[in-house]
């Protein structure tokens, strides 16, 4: 058969990490033959994403897309994980999609395809030349995954295999609520003890004290685990969770974290002046939130002006910890650029800000995640204490917010091993070389 | 392979795990509360990548956050389906930053030495106390082989379960690329499996025969799917099947037959591969069949030394009538490389090669004690030089390797318990071979095997095709 193509395409690893960089290659095709490579996903909600690229195979008949450049598509250039990261769900799907793995005991299934010459439609209408199906993993083989229920405290611990013991770490997602568990699995496949907590579903507190009870509590049922280093527990926390990190950094009084993480967070309370206020579902002040052209939501300029009354923020100059601020300055959906400005303002007045390390990604929106999962500029989201449904505007550029997920990634976890993995004693025997 | 059964799977595989863990005491037991301020505490970090791998790719392991020059023993463990266990160690030395990276670094000592990426695995051996002549397979290939890899202070040789290690990881190690199908095949009196790439196809294809030991061994062609080939595994040898004697090679062509008409192969794109009796078949099949003919061959550890006309039972049974040359070792274990020595010059009591017309890749190892391969491989060439078609013959010929040639980073062993089917009697058999290189030949043969593979049963692209202009 004369116009038969079977190129043989291949993905390294076949099962890897979300994390971790994968190998896209073909060969055994003609030289400078016009290829499509396109990936598709099935949701847990059922709905599909796809990404595709463009390449020319080389005088050897090959495709290395880590190495080679990709002419269009859904994604640009020399991009070993675009495949990944330029998802985006296919034309006809439902509006507003948010691309989340709740269950994390499976993986999230990959079918990479190669179709002939250069084509951005009617995927599903020809056959690909090849295929290969490739599995992402939230967690590693040997980390377990247990869950925690003990009073009004909700949650799920993930631990690392090996006998430890092991730092830990406090996970917190952020207003719109859940058990989101996917980044403590993560965690715990990179070592540390990791409990991913649902704070939004519980009853509501009347004062400050009985908010802060709750969140040292839930600490302490980490550090009290027996594979857990009691001094070498840290939080990270994201958007609202990232507001509570930071309150009880600054608050706690019975226990305290090694370091922390405030991803897209600011030290500004949504309201009010205290974190209580906050769970006890009060109306937020709307005034100031926008519209966009296309109707989302834009709650930038809540919190804005940052109000100079130190009732209305975290004390900052109250953290004794390390602290590791993660931001995208096109995040349209709280004002953290301007917070950790002000976060820096006031640690400088205390004497603390060599505590202080901020990361600001150029173009990167709000839901800063773990690397290559797809990235959205606005999706559906529920407003918890109306219940009210609206489209809110996350911001970010697709290709600069991918690579601000990338490498905040790694900054992360350098910045968790660092701080929460004891440091080698020198005073131990060596090896005579 | 559902995720779900894989779940379950990790379940049970965490379980005996943890069991281990346990044996092997895990510090929150003691009642000591840890803490960092306990001043010999060492918490490195080891990782392994890829944490879910193929069984032929390779993966790099690595500690780090050790004290600078601290000795380590990084230990491996596998827990076999026939539930005994398996390990291998190395010695290792951090470098000044506290690292040890196990794909650079070299061992100093334990189950291998020098840098050996794969050692973990390709050293490993039933470990102190196991019962005698194991052999390591993997019979169910729709879960992983599972791997516990773990680091020890100090330099250790024996009572890896007494002591705690500092840290451990998990691996899988797969045998079947997500998304490749299995089917079991029951179909005109043949017996086997298939194994289906993942895509569209169309395929080339593969039937995969093991040796006299018999049964359903689906590993291979599970790893050859895994690679772009549809693989069909034949059980041609249990008793259900009834072709032992059989004197014409029907059922082997019905097989192929059924590899060739699946809507999914590419109908004169199907290869045969077979190790020892089954190199044998293979040849047989190549030279004799005129219903069949594959595009290509390969015969792993095979001779061409069997009479052509006779039947499979025929063939085994004339094996063992030649007992003065079957030799017992000191240790007991039984070595028939003689058996065929030295290679008849009579005709009639060997395959003819010059009917060979495909392609033919042998494989074989030097140190085979199993069977006369070497020598076989020689005649082999001597009769297609004389016959005109050598040019179709490819011979690798691995130093210091022993019969059971077979895909990377599973373990070597010298000898095994087998059983020898018709007589239903329990022996133990040397296949020879030294660890290092065997290991080596298996990971060089295989590559090598995929390439014959490849090159023959996948077409070239045409280069009628339009291409894009530059």
């Amino acid at each position: 058969m004369a116009q038969t193509v079977t190129p043989i395409l291949s993905v390294h690893p076949t099962r890897g990490l979300v994390d971790e960089k994968f190998k896209v290659a073909l060969e055994n095709l003609p030289p400078r033959f016009p290829v499509t490579l396109h990936s598709l996903h099935r949701s847990e909600d059922k709905d599909y994403w796809e990404a595709f690229g463009y390449y020319v195979s080389d005088d050897r008949g090959r495709v290395t897309v880590s190495e080679d450049v990709s002419l269009g598509g859904t994604y640009t250039g020399a991009e070993p994980m675009g495949l990944l990261w330029s998802m985006r769900p296919v034309p006809g799907s439902r509006t507003g999609l948010r691309l989340r793995k709740m269950d994390v005991r499976s993986p999230m299934v990959v079918l990479i395809s190669v179709y002939k010459g250069h084509v951005f439609e009617g995927f599903r209408e020809q056959p690909p030349m090849a295929s290969a199906v490739t599995e992402r993993w939230y967690m590693a083989p040997g980390v377990q995954r247990i869950d925690i229920r003990e009073g009004a405290v909700r949650g799920t611990i993930f631990i690392p295999p090996g006998p430890g013991p092991f730092p830990g770490v406090l996970d917190m997602w952020g207003g719109g609520g859940g058990l989101v568990e996917y980044r403590s699995a993560l965690l715990a496949s990179h070592g540390f003890v990791s409990m991913a907590l649902d704070y939004m579903s519980f009853e509501t507190f009347k004062t400050h004290d009985e908010c802060l009870s709750y969140f040292e509590k839930v600490l302490s049922i980490i550090q009290q685990h027996p594979q857990v280093i009691k001094d070498r527990v840290g939080i990270c926390g994201l958007s609202l969770g990232a507001t509570v990190t930071l309150t009880m950094a600054a608050y706690c009084k019975s226990i305290s974290p090694r370091c922390c993480v405030s991803v897209s967070g600011s030290h500004v309370f949504p309201y009010g002046v205290s974190l209580a206020e906050v769970f006890q579902f009060k109306e937020m002040d709307m005034g100031k939130a926008r519209l966009d052209e296309q109707k989302r939501v834009i709650w930038h300029d809540m919190i804005l002006p940052i109000p100079t009354d130190p009732q209305r923020k975290v004390a900052m100059g109250r953290i004794k910890c390390p602290l590791l601020v993660v931001n995208g300055d096109d995040d349209q959906n709280w004002a953290t650029v301007e917070s950790a400005e002000d976060m820096a303002k006031m640690m400088r007045a205390a004497g603390n800000d060599h505590l202080l390390t901020t990361l600001t990604y150029h173009d990167a929106g709000h839901l800063i995640e773990p690397p290559y999962i797809p990235h959205f500029r606005a999706s559906n989201f529920i407003i918890q204490h109306s219940k009210q449904k609206v489209v809110m505007l996350w911001g970010g550029q697709t290709k600069p917010h991918s690579d601000a997920q990338e490498d905040s990634w790694e900054k992360i976890l350098a910045f968790l091993r660092q701080h929460l993995y004891p440091c080698p004693s020198s005073s131990l025997p060596q090896a005579k070389l | 392979m559902s995720w779900r059964s894989c779940f379950y799977f990790l379940r049970a595989a965490h379980k005996t795990l943890y069991t281990l863990q346990e044996q092997l005491g895990l510090l929150g037991r003691s009642g000591i509360r840890p803490s960092s301020t306990m001043a010999q505490t060492v918490t490195p970090i080891l990782s392994v990548l890829p944490t879910r791998g193929l069984v032929d790719e390779k993966f790099k392991v690595a500690l780090e956050n050790l004290p600078p020059r601290f000795p380590v023993t990084l230990h491996s463990l596998h827990q076999s389906e026939d539930k005994d266990y398996w390990e291998a160690f190395g010695y290792y030395v951090s470098d000044d930053r506290g690292r040890v990276t196990v794909s650079q670094d070299a061992s100093l000592g334990g189950t291998y030495t020098g840098a050996e990426p794969m050692g973990l695995l390709w050293s490993m051996r039933p470990v102190p106390g196991s019962r005698t002549g194991l052999r390591l397979r993997k019979m169910d290939v729709q879960s992983p082989m599972v791997v516990l890899i773990s680091a020890y202070k100090g330099h250790v040789f024996e009572g890896f379960r007494e002591q705690p290690p500092m840290a451990s990881a998990v691996t899988e190690r797969w045998y079947m690329a997500p998304g490749v199908q299995r089917i079991d095949i029951r179909e005109r009196g043949v017996k086997g499996t298939i194994f289906i790439p993942q895509g569209p196809g169309p395929f080339p294809g593969v039937l995969d025969m093991w040796g006299g030991g018999g049964g359903l061994v689906e590993y291979r062609s599970a790893l050859l799917a895994s690679h772009g080939f549809v693989s069909l595994a034949l059980d041609y040898l249990s008793p259900k099947v009834a072709v032992a004697d059989d004197q014409s090679l029907v059922y082997f062509e019905k097989a192929f037959n059924i590899i060739q008409q699946h809507p999914q192969v590419i109908k004169d794109r199907v290869g045969i591969c077979g190790l020892c009796l089954g190199a044998s078949v293979t040849l047989n099949v190549a030279a004799y069949s005129e219903s069949v003919s594959p595009r290509c061959c390969v015969c792993i550890s095979g001779s061409h030394v069997l009479p052509a006309a006779k039947s499979l039972s025929y063939v085994i049974n004339d094996g063992y009538k030649h007992m003065d040359k079957l030799l017992v070792d000191e240790q007991n274990r039984m070595v028939w490389r003689h058996a065929i020595l030295p290679i008849t010059t009579n005709p009639d009591e060997k395959l003819d090669m010059g009917r060979i017309k495909c392609p033919l890749l042998l494989v074989n190892g030097d140190d085979d004690q199993s069977k006369a391969t070497v020598e076989s491989a020689e005649d082999i060439a001597k009769m297609m030089r004389a016959a005109g078609n050598e040019h179709l013959l490819t011979t690798l010929n691995y130093h210091d390797a022993g019969h059971l040639i077979e895909p990377p980073y599973t373990p070597h062993f010298r000898a095994s318990n087998f059983i020898i089917q018709h007589l239903q009697q329990k022996v133990l058999v040397l296949w020879g071979g030294k660890t290092k290189p065997h290991a080596d030949a298996q990971e060089d043969s295989w590559q090598k095997i995929l390439s014959f593979l490849r090159e023959h049963l996948y077409p070239c692209p045409s280069s009628s095709i339009p291409q894009a202009k530059l």
